[in-house]
């Protein structure tokens, strides 16, 4: 009988990209953000071609998973795998996504978030 | 609460840069991509992810020949607010089999706003469930179409059975101005409920 998976666990990543891996070497948010340096991006050069590519789209302007995703045009799963490995491997740098660590941590980033709207 | 996104390395950063996450969420063609796209900084971009027929609840794969993969679009919008700080906007995809997607969605988003058109409010009762059983803060927001019929907002909130204490508000996707005042009450009314919550002693929703 066929396991049963779970919903993300369903995500299929086709490609020989993650040699048949289908889960990424940590969880990273749609929205947490990525972002390679000049020697990243340097160093993934020598990474293949789809990290590369990741790096190149990460430099000098800090890129969501999601966006990786839409700029590589690469399934979400399959990107989510190779990012995970590139943050292990030191060629990406992962920021934070939205922190819930406390309350008063979460009040300051909504009153950001309130400021940064009623600003636009 | 996990710590997936911990990460002991984040001495050697040189600064770090938060990211939030508002959801906008409806039924089919309700505005959510216009909305998006009214105020992003960016087109809206979409990334697809590939589902197994077992995600999008065929159970029988063997049914559908030739399909045992899906594609799931999603669309989102960002806003870089400052130099350490984004705010990304997340549509749903419209059709409710691809609800499992929808829970990726949400989690972590600061709240939802979930979208309706007036010409079809019944269309709403699948996405309020979603989110009445959910612990994310929403706030529903009427889509005005130019032919649409006019209602009070009373009206509706009595017709979709919204609880008082979501605020419902009325906006104009294609306006700029109209989805920044829809997007302040995600995010007052997230404040609102995390004070209280505070203030009766319970854990942050995360
Ligand atoms: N008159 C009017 N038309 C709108 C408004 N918002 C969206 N539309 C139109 O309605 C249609 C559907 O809008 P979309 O933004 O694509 O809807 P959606 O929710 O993203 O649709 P799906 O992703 O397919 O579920 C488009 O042709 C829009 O131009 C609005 O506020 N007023
Ligand atoms: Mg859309």
């Amino acid at each position: 009988m066929e396991p049963r998976r779970d919903p993300r666990g369903a995500l299929v990543r086709p490609y020989a990209v993650t040699r048949g891996r289908t889960e990424p070497s940590r969880d990273i948010a749609l929205e947490a953000v990525l972002s390679a340096n000049a020697t990243q991006a340097t160093e993934a050069r020598f990474a293949g071609h789809d990290k590369y590519r990741i790096a190149t789209v990460c430099e000098g302007r800090a890129q969501s998973l999601a966006e990786i995703a839409a700029y590589t045009r690469m399934p979400l799963g399959v990107t989510r795998v190779l990012v995970a490995d590139m943050v292990a491997e030191g060629l990406l740098t992962l920021h934070t996504a939205a922190p819930a660590t406390g309350y008063e941590e979460r009040m300051n980033l909504l009153g950001r978030v309130l400021s940064g709207l009623r600003e636009l | 609460m996990d710590f997936a996104n911990y990460d002991p390395a984040g001495a050697r950063r040189s600064r770090e840069i938060i990211s939030a996450k508002i959801v906008v969420a409806g039924g089919f063609g309700v505005g959510k991509t216009t909305l998006v796209g009214a105020i992003s900084e960016i087109t809206p971009l979409t990334t697809e992810a590939l589902m197994t027929a077992a995600g999008v609840g065929i159970d029988d794969s063997s049914k559908v020949p030739g399909k045992e993969t899906t594609t799931v679009a999603m669309d989102f919008g960002r806003i870089t607010m400052a130099q350490d700080l984004i705010l990304y906007l997340f549509g749903t995809p419209g059709q409710t089999r691809f609800w499992f997607m929808w829970d990726e969605i949400i989690r972590g988003a600061v709240g939802a706003a979930v979208l309706v058109d007036t010409r079809r409010i019944t269309d709403a009762f699948a996405p309020l469930d979603y989110f009445e059983n959910r612990k994310l803060p929403y706030v529903v927001a009427l889509n005005r179409f130019d032919d649409a019929p006019q209602y009070e907002l009373e009206e509706v909130r009595e017709a979709l059975a919204i609880s008082r204490d979501v605020p419902l508000v009325m906006c104009d996707a294609r306006h700029r101005d109209s989805v920044k005042q829809v997007l302040v009450t995600v995010v007052e009314h997230a404040m609102l409920r995390l004070q209280n919550e505070h203030g009766r002693g319970y854990a942050p929703v995360g």
